[in-house]
């Protein structure tokens, strides 16, 4: 199973790179991934021969752009499992998927007194659209504990939920603990109670099989940059009854249906959700991913990182003065850490110094952080195309920062 | 010794080394080897929030001198702050303005100063410059 992940790796040139003069070991699939070539191909080539502006064009070239666009948003669709294509909106990443949430569900749904539940381990991204919203509305933000080790508290969860509630909005894989949350769960509680979930899929997608009807979620996010597309793409799921009922996040060409200066009516799903032209060569790269992944398989690109992260844990763990940060039971490719009283700043920089690409930092969650009641975390997080080799490069970089101090 | 001197000594230090970790090594040492700044400095007020790490500093004018103070909570933050103390600690204000620090750049470590870093450091070069400034105004 190893040699066939690392035969994976010459299809990211990058991965050949040296940094310093050390080969890179790039540990921070969290913030971004790297590119395939096909993806680049693919990019490189719709611009090249594929580029005409999509739904509106009569001619050859405009025809072929469309449907290369809407086959992409048929690709996301059996990614997700999603019934309909009109429930798959391209969006620029997560933040924006959640972005659109938060204005169209909060202007149809939500009014002075009520309340949107996040938890406390959410990205800035699932934050601050909430409290904007609540701002705006004269709302309340209310927030699901967790203990120690970085699992919610589903007893403290439920007691949370009561009719004032509109909305729950959770990630599904912690970026900085690796927690893999039990949405499921999470969104059978929460509709038992007649409340709506939105699931951050940005961590999830990249590492897990996402099924939107297993899992039932109103909506979900995540974005193509980490899932090894493109930067400025993403998605947002939403069901097709949901979207029906919520109006659109922006105005211009494209989510119309007639435009009079007495009365605009809006276009039919998806489109209603996509003013202006889209990256209609970011969503056919992204596209290219999901066939990269999925003939991989992402039961198998799963397996193969949960290996990884448990031998790196394990071998992390005989590390003298080794704090692992996130000890969820159930953990996705995401590895946390202090080394002793070292600044994560410290660590990081040494590392990067010696070819190793890791985050440090509150990682875009404050809240988390500083429930934690620590500065920061040096976070590794895992790819398929990383190795036990640069798992052991790692340790015996940090042994030796250790010994620098 | 001049500024300049003292740069250039410090740039000495440092052309020893080819080897990155030697040199942070060194930027480590130096770091843990600064005395730590006055409690009742450590506050907000003299504080400067980076992304990524922590700097407080505290200026004070003795005998038409600038007398700098600082600390960060990463060390090797601390051993580039070291060093901007030993270059612009006991400097007149015009001298503070008029320097222009290019050791920074000659050890290798330009990187810390670049505005993306969100370190402090480039915050902290400021905010001595915002002291010395004030320092040259009020003497007028
Ligand atoms: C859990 C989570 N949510 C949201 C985001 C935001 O994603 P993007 O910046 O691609 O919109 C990230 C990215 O770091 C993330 O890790």
């Amino acid at each position: 199973m190893d040699s066939f992940f690392k035969d994976l790796r010459s299809e990211f040139p990058i991965l050949s790179k040296k940094i310093y003069g050390k080969d890179l070991v790039y540990l921070d699939n969290g913030a971004t991934t790297q590119k395939p070539r096909r993806v680049v191909e693919k990019i490189e080539s719709g611009y090249y021969y594929g580029n005409a502006n999509i739904h509106r064009g009569v001619h050859y070239l405009s025809q072929r752009a469309t449907e290369a666009h809407e086959a992409a948003r048929e690709r996301v669709r059996q990614f997700l499992h999603a019934d309909s294509t009109s429930e798959i909106i391209f969006t620029r990443g997560t933040t924006e998927s959640i972005n659109l949430v938060a204005f169209s569900f909060g202007e149809a749904f939500c009014k002075e007194g009520d309340e949107i539940v996040v938890s406390v381990m959410e990205h800035h991204s699932n934050i601050v659209p909430w409290q904007m919203l609540c701002e705006r509305k004269k709302m309340s933000l209310k927030v699901i504990p967790m203990n120690d080790r970085g699992e919610i508290l589903l007893d403290e969860y439920q007691a949370l939920l009561n009719p004032k509630v509109k909305l729950v909005a959770i990630t599904h894989v912690s970026n900085v603990l690796g927690t893999v949350n039990p949405v499921k769960e999470m969104i059978a509680l929460a509709h038992a109670a007649g409340i709506k979930v939105l699931v951050d899929g940005a961590q999830s997608a990249p590492h897990i099989r996402l099924d939107v009807k297993a899992m039932d979620a109103d909506f979900l996010a995540f974005s193509g940059h980490k899932i090894y597309g493109p930067t400025g793409i993403g998605v947002l799921y939403g069901k097709a009854e949901l979207l029906n009922q919520i109006p659109p996040y922006q105005g211009g060409g494209e989510m119309i249906d007639q435009v009079h200066f007495e009365k605009t009516t809006y276009n039919v799903l998806p489109y209603k959700f996509e003013a202006g032209t889209p990256d209609f060569i970011g969503s056919t790269a992204l596209s290219e991913a999901l066939d990269f992944v999925d003939e991989i398989g992402i039961e198998r690109i799963e397996a193969y990182e949960k290996s990884l992260l448990e031998y790196a844990t394990m071998e992390l763990m005989k590390i003298d003065g080794m704090r692992i940060i996130g000890t969820a039971a159930d953990k996705s490719a995401v590895l946390s850490f202090l080394l002793g009283d070292i600044h994560p700043f410290d660590v990081g920089t040494l590392l990067d110094h010696l070819g190793i690409a890791v985050r440090t930092g509150h990682h875009c969650a404050q809240p988390l952080i500083e429930r934690l009641g620590i500065d920061g975390t040096v976070r590794a997080s895992f790819a398929f195309y990383n190795t036990f080799e640069e798992v052991d490069v790692l340790v015996k970089a940090l042994k030796r920062i250790q010994t620098m101090f | 010794m001049t500024i300049n001197e003292i740069q250039d000594e410090i740039i000495e230090e440092f052309e020893v080394f080819d080897d990155w970790m030697d040199k942070y090594q060194l930027l480590i040492d130096i770091g843990n080897s600064l005395e730590p700044i006055d409690e009742q400095y450590k506050t907000p007020q003299f504080l400067i929030e980076g992304c990524q790490s922590r700097v407080w500093v505290h200026a004070t004018l003795v005998d038409g001198k600038v007398i700098l103070q600082a600390e960060s909570d990463t060390v090797i933050v601390k051993g580039i702050v070291t060093l901007l103390l030993r270059v612009l600690s006991g400097c007149t204000p015009q001298q503070i303005l008029d320097t222009d620090l290019y050791f920074i750049e000659r050890i290798g470590l330009k990187d810390h100063l670049s505005p993306t870093r969100s370190n402090g450091l480039v915050s902290m070069v400021k905010q001595i410059r915002n002291y010395a400034l004030a320092f040259k105004l009020t003497a007028q």
